[in-house]
């Protein structure tokens, strides 16, 4: 059972990773996109920790999944306000 | 047209390659050399409870310090590029849609846990997983949880930048201080090794990591704070 729990599940989040970084690059809204290369980094991160790599998983959830992904937001409202105006 | 069959192409190159590599692929069912060396030799000469901040802080000092300054020069950067058409006073006077009232009663309880966590995450670099990196970005994104709430606030860049070059320069003079006190640059036995598992154990481990926390806090903090108060029009 165990022996193949680990193959499933890294299937499972890479096919799962592959679809939101498709689901990127051709959704037409941006924000969606931003969501979903998001989703890209908080899955690449649940996949690291499965991988015994707690370390890594820390950084790529702090940094690639939160204030990446926020920062595209931030930047994003910026340049619409600007836009408006 | 030829672009997208261009395209495929290369992701289909590209996968084959990958097969290539998995069929060869054999797991090691044991460490490597490095790897061994690490894992035996860690507990009982560095005195941490993680092997991976070990070799982060102590083995691979050097390497730190370098990344350090890479986000430092980053930061540095944005901020002069940034900072250029940015009149004071006469910007920030835009009429700003208010937050709502989510935003920004759970920023209040928020924002202290986050910055609780950070500070956690990165003292206790030495016994669980994360460390000044990691808590750096977790003390940043508390910052810019504040940011969205209120785009206006003001922060101080005198403090950020206090901030960001004495935990710069303490780094460093410990490292050095390694030099004379211990075996090498950013040596941590400057400081007794403790009890092994505890809080204060690891030499000087805990404040190093503690410095690089706050630096790499203020540098993603004095990033997002630039990026908030640039008023381009």
């Amino acid at each position: 059972m165990n022996e193949l729990l680990i193959p499933t599940i890294t299937l499972l989040f890479s096919v799962a990773m592959i679809g939101a970084a498709f689901v990127a690059i051709m959704v037409k809204q941006v924000s969606i996109a931003m969501l979903a290369a998001g989703l890209v980094s908080l899955l690449a991160s649940v996949l690291f920790l499965f991988f015994a790599a707690p370390d890594v998983a820390m950084t790529e959830a702090a940094i690639g999944s939160g204030l990446t992904t926020f920062l595209f937001f931030f930047v994003l409202g910026r340049v619409r306000g600007d836009q408006r105006d | 047209m030829i672009k997208r069959a261009v395209v495929i192409l290369f992701l289909l190159g590209l996968g084959s390659l990958f097969i290539g590599l998995m069929q060869g692929y054999i797991p090691d069912t044991e460490l490597n050399q490095t790897g061994r060396y690490y894992a035996e030799h860690t507990a009982q000469d560095i005195g941490a409870a993680n092997i991976v901040t070990a070799i982060i802080v102590t083995y691979r000092g050097l390497d730190t310090i370098g990344e350090v300054t890479v986000l430092f020069l980053t930061a540095a950067i944005v901020g002069m590029l940034l900072s250029r058409g940015n009149h004071k006073g006469k910007s920030l006077q835009r009429e700003l849609p208010q937050s709502g009232e989510l935003l920004t009663t759970g920023s209040y309880l928020l924002v202290p846990l986050i910055l609780l966590l950070g500070a956690y995450v990165f003292i206790n670099g030495h016994l669980t997983p994360g460390g000044g990196f990691q808590g750096g970005a977790i003390v940043a994104s508390a910052i810019l949880l504040m940011l969205l709430t209120d785009p206006l606030r003001h922060f101080s860049h005198q403090l950020i930048t206090v901030i960001e070059s004495v935990s710069g320069l303490l780094f460093v003079s410990i490292g050095v201080l390694g030099i004379f006190y211990a075996g090498g640059f950013l040596d941590n036995r400057i400081l007794p090794l403790g009890e092994f598992g505890s809080l204060f154990s690891a030499g000087a481990i805990p404040i190093i990591y503690s410095l690089i926390g706050l630096k790499v806090g203020a540098e993603f903090s004095s990033m997002l704070v630039n990026l908030s108060e640039t008023e381009d029009s």
